[in-house]
């Protein structure tokens, strides 16, 4: 029998939900980390009982957590649980992330755009995304802001830059956006273990397609009004980019306005907006089975970030864009004022597909038929940043 | 004998206690105490103070002995009621955000 475990995480803690393949009754574990944000939870492909949690705090900065066992007990990598401490040099230092300025790497560009235009230096502040090898279960990348992409190769016990993104020459012209500059979306191409996508809110797309050494803009077809030349070759706010794992050069993405589309990995990109009723907002993810089936939450406004008219609104299209329909049975239709955020969107393997999304309000709704009928699994959790799913058997 | 009070959120990742006391061998300053929980305790490595800088995160604050220590040079020796076990070093959340 089929099983689905829903890794939440939100502002004060993370939550494990977990229920057998109909997806009607639902165990709720958590909060886990207590107090802490909770920014991202994943789950490995290649082992699917190891969890990567990246847990953060204004206070105490950033601390990576790991589970070898489904999320029943957590560790920071490198330092057991439950082991007597002894005086000494660290084994390990999983919540390590220093940017690379080697001469080995050429000393990668140490400023960036700040808010009002002045240059300003890279500052990590804290981790994003996290996500784990197709193939590795101890190979896992981190997204991080300021904006930079990491690799650990021992379960998250070292960090180390892959320092060719920042390196690439146009970092003096990305800037961050309202939630700060974060790199927040990493795809791993599961074709071509030498392709990645990744994307920064607000610089854009970027793909490399040997291993991480070299990366190039991808942001061609993009088009944005908040920065001086809106065709610019990176300066654009993309808030998230989805992958159907059958189709690896298709991309779809959800720009800060504008819901894309890329047939070509990037090269180029086409506008799918259609018949939205608006076409701001944060998620984006394609049905596990119908690569041309994607689905978007529509936010009024980049000045209002609630669903437009008081309703909450999933959309769908079934012809890969343009042509959308609103869901709505199961969902609040008056008096809702919630945003889902970027990370906040997952779907499973099951037939037929599930969708499943987080808000701000701290409710986690999920649909076991592809997104005709929704439920909430819980109502009342802290405000959810991110939600990833896992299909076991 | 040293006592340190760690902030809540830092006692849940150390699996400590409220109290905690370190052997610190010469000078007792802000580095000799930090490094000697650090040692002990390397999971809190980078929430007190930054991996590379060494220096206090902001929202941190040491005092001692109903004083704010928290803008004092990391090598400057603590009171002697806290070098003596006497008083312990508190590491506080600054209170920001409510």
């Amino acid at each position: 029998m089929s099983k689905v475990r829903v890794l939440v995480g939100t502002r004060k803690g993370a939550f494990v939900l977990t229920s057998d393949g109909k997806r009607e009754k639902w165990e709720v574990s958590g909060p886990h980390f207590a107090g802490w944000e909770m920014y991202h939870v994943k789950g490995s492909p290649a082992d699917p009982n190891r969890l990567y949690a990246s847990q953060s705090s204004g206070w105490f900065g950033q601390i990576i957590q790991r589970s070898d066992d489904g999320g029943k007990t957590w560790h920071q990598p490198g330092t057991p649980p439950g082991e007597s401490p002894a005086p000494g040099p660290p084994r390990a230092e999983s919540n390590k992330f220093v940017y690379d300025t080697s001469d080995e790497s050429g000393k990668p560009l140490t400023t960036h755009q700040w808010y009002d235009g002045t240059q300003h230096p890279w500052e990590f502040k804290r981790v994003w995304h996290l996500e784990p090898s197709l193939t590795d279960p101890d190979t896992v990348y981190a997204g991080v802001e300021d904006a930079a992409l990491f690799r650990s190769t021992d379960g998250g016990q070292n960090w180390k830059e892959l320092s060719g993104l920042r390196g690439h020459g146009t970092g003096p012209k990305w800037q961050p956006g309202a939630g700060g500059m974060c790199l927040h979306t990493i795809i791993l191409d599961p074709g071509n273990p030498q392709r990645i996508y990744i994307a920064i809110s607000a610089a854009g797309a970027f793909r490399t397609d040997d291993g991480g050494k070299t990366w190039k803009p991808i942001n061609h077809g993009l088009h944005s009004q908040y920065i001086p030349d809106p065709h610019a070759e990176v300066g654009h706010c993309v808030h998230h980019v989805a992958m159907n794992p059958s189709r690896p050069g298709v991309l779809f993405m959800q720009k800060h306005w504008d819901v894309m589309r890329s047939n070509d990995a990037g090269d180029s990109w086409q506008e799918i907006s259609g018949n939205l009723p608006t076409d701001f907002g944060f998620v984006i993810d394609v049905h596990a089975h119908e690569p041309e089936t994607i689905y978007v939450v529509p936010i009024k406004s980049d000045s209002e970030h609630f669903v437009p008219d008081g309703k909450l609104r999933v959309y769908r299209s079934r012809t890969g864009g343009n042509e959308w329909e609103a869901l709505t049975n199961g969902l609040p239709q008056s008096n809702c004022y919630v945003n889902v955020l970027r990370d906040a969107m997952a779907v499973d393997s099951l037939d037929k597909c599930g969708v499943y999304f987080g808000t701000s309000g701290g409710q986690v709704y999920a649909s076991a038929d592809a997104g005709d009928s929704w439920a909430p699994i819980v109502r009342d959790l802290p405000a959810v940043l991110s939600v990833e799913v896992q299909t076991l058997s | 004998m040293i006592r340190v009070i760690l902030p809540q959120h830092l006692r849940t990742l150390a699996h400590a206690g409220s109290e905690l006391t370190l052997e610190v061998e010469g000078p007792v300053t802000q580095r000799s105490v930090l490094d000697a929980l650090e040692a002990r305790y390397p999971m809190l490595r980078g929430t007190i103070r930054d991996h590379v800088t060494q220096q206090r995160r902001p929202f941190l604050r040491f005092f001692a002995c109903e004083e704010d220590l928290s803008h004092e040079p990391p090598d400057a020796p603590l009171p002697d009621a806290v070098a003596s076990g006497k008083e312990p070093l508190l590491i506080i959340g600054a209170i920001a955000g409510g």
